[in-house]
């Protein structure tokens, strides 16, 4: 087995733009849950919108780069406004159950084969990122050292992904100092006495939810830069995953989400790379390599059984600053 | 750290493991040794399919007979308009698309070419397709101008979306009992559904046991699977007093890990469980297998209202989703009814799901997929009213089915969630619910 393929393959995954992806979308849904205790389980809606609305607002719409962005942000806006409009005045899992129909829902309008046409149906949509790849600022040529040497391109997407990441994490930290964020807290923890205090929790809910929401729609964006347009990843396997990328690192914390993310696509790749090894060197034979696949859901579903039950307040969490209430 | 967490945690653990080793017991013990019998590995088993659709409407139901090198089977399109085969081994065979099975209006473009001959040789998997001639595209259904064929349409998608909805009345009864009775939103019920059609399967496709022996088998296995998660993993939660939101994501994590173990074993193709003759329903060609299932159904919710009205049993369950503390200040033993619940449901689910795998047939990840359609029901209903899940599972299978006549068939799942957002813009509690349920 090449010990430093797998390990510098894994050690990639920490700058890769997937990862900074996972990372922003974990923190718009630690704005949703952790701070303000929404349960939304339609994060991959979020994303499926941001990489839809930029991908279909170039190729269909022929809009330029920022418009693109533009166009997904409002899409967005307007999703988290119908989706909350229903549910923010009922019961907490109503909206789990409303916002992960949504998302469904959304997955199923992409793909279908009647909107080929604007969507792909399920081939998906690529070649809409020449505009994004047109403004690089870095000279061809092979950049950083190993195991994190990109070319130029990647680089790139890297830089303005992990910028957007880190401007987003400010963000949500001066949010959460300010009184915006005492009330969303005070939200998450007691609503009638934060009703009791005059404020208007239906209006601070919406608010958080249209926030986290265009957070999600940019890690959308950012996730299909380097890539094509699939439905097929817009499933509620990747909701779940942005959920373990947020508890694992510490759901009410600011760092959290974005380490959360290194640990989880570090730890992924290490394991699918040791079984990839072991599988082709005959140590494990009751596994074939098109069965690794599933094994990396299935250690997902694990980690996050033990997570919530062990640890649910995360890697860097406070336990007291963290009660699930439902 | 008191002595009580102390001797909760180290159990839980223990459990866990223990679920995983029987579970992997379980599943990997029965296609091993089907294997023997057939005496092909995984690696090396063939298979005949194909995907039927007219324009761009998959055709669900329609039947194409496989034979030859001494072997003859019935394959049947699912919802998505797949079927496969699964051949003993290499050879040349003979597809034939039985061309009775096309629905109203369908028709191939060159009857010549109903029959085809394919070898199975390098390719493991080998796709036959059949060109049917375009209907979808003239008209939003077939035959359109002609009232008769239109009504038949209309009849056919109204019987379908019955025969759904019982099916699903009984996994969607079984999720809202545990739900009134535990307040765990439980995604991984799905898994339930495809234990119950995944069994079904084992026992009747590869160890060729009888179809109703093998469903009363199935039922029981889940059955028991259900008192095993409420042992393992759900009672030492609620000892160790873990909130119903971290339960919540835990049963997403259990959900997660069951689905691909199920595709570990089973591998990600559709197996297909369904066969027998096809029966006439008012003019509708139906399985005749669909119907006596939802015969069957029909009887069991019978039975499962008289349980929760008329026994003493099914008054206290009821007792307990109303309000757990009055309940246990009568004197029930709440714990001891949520055991019985989660048997009760197990065997509910487990049946549906072997209806449901004889309905559109069986896959790793079918119960998944269904998963949705059940919260959809069992909210539409009034979350935690046995009799709710059932009106609400009968809303949405023929919202399902019908829908199909307006939308896209891909579509049909998609208009069964957007009802559920209608419904609770005007009406949260649910079309039975109570009121201040909704909190």
């Amino acid at each position: 087995m090449d010990w430093s393929l797998v390990i510098g393959n894994a050690a990639a995954e920490l700058i890769s733009p997937t990862t900074a992806a996972y990372a922003l979308a974990a923190v718009g849904l630690a704005v949703h849950f952790g701070y303000t205790g929404l349960l939304n389980f339609g994060q991959a809606a979020f994303m499926a919108i941001g990489a839809y609305g930029f991908a279909v607002s170039v190729l269909y719409f022929g809009l330029p780069f920022w418009g693109a962005v533009l166009a997904s942000l409002l899409a967005s806006v307007v999703f988290a406004l119908i989706l909350g409009i229903p549910t923010l005045r009922l019961r907490s899992d109503y909206l789990a159950i409303v916002t992960i129909a949504s998302a469904e829902i959304l997955r199923y309008i992409v793909s279908t084969t009647s909107l080929a046409s604007v969507t792909g149906g399920a081939g998906g949509l690529s070649a809409f990122a020449g505009e994004f790849y047109a403004m690089n600022p870095f000279a061809e040529g092979t950049y950083l050292f190993w195991p994190f040497d990109v070319t130029a391109k990647d680089l790139w997407v890297r830089v303005v992904g992990w910028s957007i990441v880190a401007l987003a994490t400010l963000l949500v930290f001066a949010l959460m100092r300010s009184p915006w964020g005492r009330v969303v807290k005070g939200i998450r923890e007691d609503e009638d006495a934060v009703r009791s205090l005059g404020k208007n929790v239906y209006s601070y809910k919406m608010q958080s939810l249209v926030f986290g929401g265009a957070l999600g729609t940019l890690a959308g964006i950012i996730f299909i830069l380097p890539r094509s347009v699939q439905p097929g990843n817009y499933g509620t396997g990747l909701t779940f995953f942005i959920w373990t990328v947020m508890l694992l690192g510490g759901a009410a914390t600011i760092l959290g989400p974005v380490v959360g993310s290194m640990v989880f696509w570090v730890l992924l790749s290490l394991t699918d790379g040791l079984l990839q090894g072991l599988v082709n060197q005959g140590v494990i034979t009751f596994l074939t390599t098109d069965q690794i696949g599933p094994v990396r859901f299935i250690l997902i579903g694990l980690g996050l059984m033990a997570l919530v039950v062990f640890r649910p307040q995360g890697i860097f969490g406070n336990k007291k600053e963290l009660q699930f209430n439902g | 750290m008191n002595p009580l967490s102390l001797s909760t945690r180290r159990p839980f653990a223990l459990w866990l493991g223990a679920l995983a080793v029987l579970f992997g017991m379980l599943f990997s013990a029965a296609p091993a040794s089907a294997a023997d019998e057939a005496s092909n590995p995984d690696s090396t088993t063939f298979s005949i399919g194909g995907i039927i659709k007219d324009g761009e409407t998959l055709l669900e139901g329609v039947q194409i007979l496989v034979t030859g090198e001494a072997f003859e089977e019935t394959g049947t399109t699912g919802a998505d308009g797949r079927w496969s085969v699964v051949v003993p081994n290499k050879g040349e065979y003979t597809v034939a698309l039985q061309l009775e099975t096309l629905p109203e209006g369908a028709s191939l473009r060159d009857e010549k070419k109903a029959t085809k001959t394919v070898t199975v040789d390098l390719v493991n998997t080998v796709n036959v397709l059949f060109a049917l001639n375009d209907t979808t595209s003239t008209g939003d259904a077939a035959g359109e101008g002609s009232g008769a064929p239109q009504a038949n349409v209309f009849l056919g998608r109204l019987i379908a979306g019955l025969n759904l909805g019982i099916l699903l009345a009984m996994a969607a009864i079984g999720l809202s009992l545990i739900y009134g009775t535990t307040a765990l939103n439980n995604f991984a019920h799905g898994e339930m559904v495809t234990l119950g059609a995944l069994l079904a399967f084992t026992l009747n496709r590869i160890l060729g046991i009888d179809l109703i022996i093998s469903a009363v088998i199935t039922m029981v296995l889940v059955a028991g699977s259900g008192w095993l998660q409420d042992a393992a993993i759900w009672r030492p939660l609620r000892k160790r007093r873990v909130g119903l939101t971290q339960m919540m994501i835990v049963s997403i994590g259990f959900s997660l890990v069951v689905r691909y173990v199920f595709q570990i074993i089973y591998g990600g193709d559709t197996k297909v469980l369904s066969q027998g003759e096809i029966w006439d329903i008012f003019g509708v060609p139906t399985q005749a297998v669909n119907v006596i299932s939802a015969g069957i159904a029909v009887v069991i919710l019978l039975l499962v209202a008289l349980f929760l009205t008329r026994t003493r049993l099914g008054k206290a369950t009821r007792a307990v989703a109303d309000n757990p503390s009055l309940a246990a200040a009568t004197g029930i033993d709440v714990e001891s009814i949520i055991r019985i619940v989660w048997v009760v449901a197990g065997a509910l689910t487990g049946i549906s799901g072997v209806m449901l795998g004889l309905f559109v047939q069986a896959s790793w990840d079918m119960g998944f997929s269904i998963l949705l359609l059940l919260f959809a029901a069992v909210t539409l209903g009034g979350l935690g009213t046995a009799f709710g899940a059932a009106v609400g599972a009968m809303v949405v299978g023929l919202f399902v089915e019908l829908s199909t006549l307006v939308i896209p068939s891909d579509l049909k799942f998609a208009g069964a969630l957007i009802v559920l957002i209608l419904v609770l813009l005007v009406r949260p509690q649910g079309i039975l619910g109570k009121a201040q349920r909704i909190g």
